[in-house]
């Protein structure tokens, strides 16, 4: 063994960046150039294994199951809608929210099938019932929910069987509200740190976020003198979305950090901003038809812009290590473990 | 903390001594596990190359990496042990080498009276101190509370007598849950199978009395099997030992059943910080804050029937 060709500087004609930094030492690799953005936290110091992933990232399409977020909070606020609608003598607003919920619940069920691979596989959820599992809970949900929006709008259709159509509107009601936050629970029960940090915040955002969905969607169908409610709740569902959000990036720390950067920041300031123009077109939208399609348009696109993002920051924080090592990092010393 | 520990069979967090029984066995064997003390992992891949022909697990990908000689990454739906190799540069954290040093000779001494007592130099070619490896056998954890376990909404995850965690193949829908559940990255779910896959610490070894194939072919004893709590004491004797040496910078990874998943099933002796191996220093099972979930969004979901009915409240306009 003579001549060793490890220097003091490394390996010599070694590839660059091939050592595993460690410790105190470890640095990031090269942070993407900001677009003048502004970091949330300051540059992070962290040991990791060549940079590569601690945690898993999940293994979902975006279409499925972002999409499968969206369409489940469209559904749950837009059966809530109905009841309303109906229960204050609005028949105009009801129907259309009816059949929202109707049509977005079965697309969410497909999304579903699709990222399971099989229909029979979605059978397999049924076999246990496990409070620990917001899967589970979900599933159950959904088996209860759906039947009943589906019956809430067939009854509306073929005009007959109208205590059944009510029992069924006011059942989805029930059920409607949990169908579109349990979802914050499902993403939040993980170890993804952009998902699992906002556990507090994140039913709240979606909650206002499906309000905001099922208001822009009744907003662009129903007649304006009936839209009055659809109006409000885009106001208030709009308004506790940007809360709640804006609560939840500020108490994440560095967790938060997806939320500004790439395609996740692109769509989460996408999803502000057409939430917030929706809200504010929506309010001046009671004479002309077509500034309702436009607010409702952009709420439809702002909910599932957000959808979207989250999902999006959390994969990238799952991605990327220093999301998982530099907050456990923190506790471990604050707990003064270790040195 | 005791808010677990008080429900038994339902704890979701803290200390858990029953694992097996809290699971519905009442004359459940003592639960085994995994110590893997990385002080002595050469690096040879046995338990790799073991494991993938027990379990006959599939060929995933035969690439090379560039980054050192790990060229698996990480643990996943066909990798079930994964043998990590860190290449520091730097001082090492042992002591200063002087002089040569015969290792047939000290290796002679080992476990005798004569063995010396205090630091014993570590081998280092040509008296070199700046660089040092580190290799370390990865592996599911089979921890006190599993995440992935707690997630799965079919029940095909299963906690076995001997306290070890088992996914149960013809019921496994391939949802995934379980993948981003995991505080350690373990669990995969494998391309066009739709399942997930990891390490069921050879279920269908021990159910007849054999150790599981990746502790059959270590040669160096690196990985070690057998029940947990004699493992727990051995690895506390090996630490010190180590530290007695020297070596002050091993440490357990781990073992505490104080830790965020009540205590790992297979715990890991380790020379570096955690994240230097690629584990989470402080990892927690994610239903820890569940309650808490669940609580917020049953408020979120009152907090939106609120809205919508104050908003068809108003008069019709």
């Amino acid at each position: 063994m003579s001549g060793s060709d490890v220097t003091r500087d490394g390996v010599r004609g070694a590839r660059p960046g091939r050592d595993a930094v460690t410790g105190g030492r470890a640095g990031r690799r090269g942070r993407r150039g900001g677009r003048g953005e502004r970091p949330v936290v300051p540059e992070a110091e962290f040991g990791s294994y060549y940079g590569l992933p601690v945690i898993s990232k999940p293994p979902w399409e975006p279409l499925d199951i972002a999409g499968y977020l969206y369409l489940g909070g469209l559904a749950g606020a837009s059966s809530l809608l109905a009841a309303g609608a109906r229960l204050t003598g609005r028949p105009g607003l009801a129907a259309p929210a009816r059949t929202a919920a109707a049509g977005a619940i079965s697309l969410s069920l497909a999304a579903l099938v699709h990222d399971l691979g099989r229909p029979a596989r979605f059978l397999y959820m049924l076999r246990v019932c496990k409070p620990t599992s917001p899967m589970s809970v979900g599933s159950w949900l959904l088996a209860a929910y759906a039947p009943l929006t589906l019956t809430a709008a067939a009854t509306a259709v073929a005009g007959r069987y109208r205590l059944l159509g009510a029992a069924a509107t006011a059942g989805a009601a029930v059920l409607g509200p949990a169908v579109a936050t349990y979802t914050a629970v499902l993403l939040s029960d993980t170890a993804v740190p952009s998902w699992h940090e906002g556990h507090r915040e994140l039913p709240f955002v979606f909650a206002g976020s499906a309000a905001g969905a099922a208001a822009g969607l009744a907003l662009a169908v129903a007649p304006a003198g009936q839209a009055g409610p659809a109006r409000r709740l885009a106001v208030l569902g709009t308004a506790l979305e940007l809360g709640a959000f804006h609560t939840m990036k500020r108490r994440m720390g560095l967790a938060a950090r997806p939320f500004g950067q790439g395609r996740a920041g692109l769509l989460v300031r996408a999803a502000e901003l057409l939430s917030a123009g929706g809200a504010v077109l929506s309010l001046c939208s009671a004479r002309d038809r077509r500034l309702a399609v436009a607010a409702g348009a952009a709420l439809l696109a702002g909910s599932a812009a957000l959808r979207f993002g989250v999902f999006d920051a959390g994969v990238v924080s799952a991605e990327d290590p220093v999301y998982t090592v530099l907050p456990q990092r923190e506790r471990l010393e604050a707990r003064g473990s270790r040195p | 903390m005791t808010e677990g520990a008080d429900r038994g069979g339902n704890a979701l967090y803290g200390p858990q001594p029953d694992v097996s029984g809290a699971a519905g066995y009442p004359d459940a064997p003592p639960r085994v596990g995994f110590f893997t003390d990385t002080s002595v992992c050469i690096g040879c891949k046995a338990c790799e190359v073991a494991c993938k022909e027990w379990n006959a697990i599939p060929e995933d990908g035969l690439e090379l990496t560039g980054m050192s000689y790990d060229n698996t990454r990480g643990l996943g739906a066909d990798t079930w042990r994964h043998v990590a190799f860190v290449e520091q540069s730097g001082p090492s954290g042992g002591p200063e080498v002087t002089g040569d040093v015969d290792v047939f000779a000290a290796a002679s001494r080992l476990g005798t009276a004569a063995e010396p007592a205090g630091p014993v130099p570590l081998v280092s070619p040509d008296g070199r101190t700046e660089l040092r490896w580190l290799m370390s056998s990865d592996v599911c954890k089979h921890c006190t509370h599993a995440g992935c376990l707690d997630v799965c909404p079919t029940g095909s995850l299963f906690r076995t007598e001997f306290g070890t965690v088992v996914v149960q193949q013809d019921i496994c829908n391939g949802c995934g849950y379980c993948v981003p559940a995991c505080p350690y990255g373990v669990i995969g779910r494998r391309e066009g199978d739709g399942r997930v896959w990891k390490c069921t610490l050879c279920y269908d070894r021990l159910g007849v009395g054999l150790e599981p194939a990746c502790a059959k072919s270590c040669p160096t004893d690196s990985i070690q099997f057998g029940p947990l709590d004699e493992l727990r004491e051995r690895a506390r004797e090996r630490v010190a030992r180590l530290h007695a040496a020297g070596v002050t910078d091993a440490r357990l990874y781990g073992e505490s059943p104080e830790d965020g998943v009540g205590g790992a099933g297979a715990f890991f002796l380790l020379l570096d910080e955690p994240e230097v191996y690629g584990l989470p220093p402080d990892p927690q099972v994610t239903t820890r804050d569940l309650p808490a979930m669940w609580r917020h969004a049953a408020a979120a979901a009152v907090t939106l029937a609120a809205l919508v009915l104050g908003s068809c409240a108003r008069r019709k306009r």
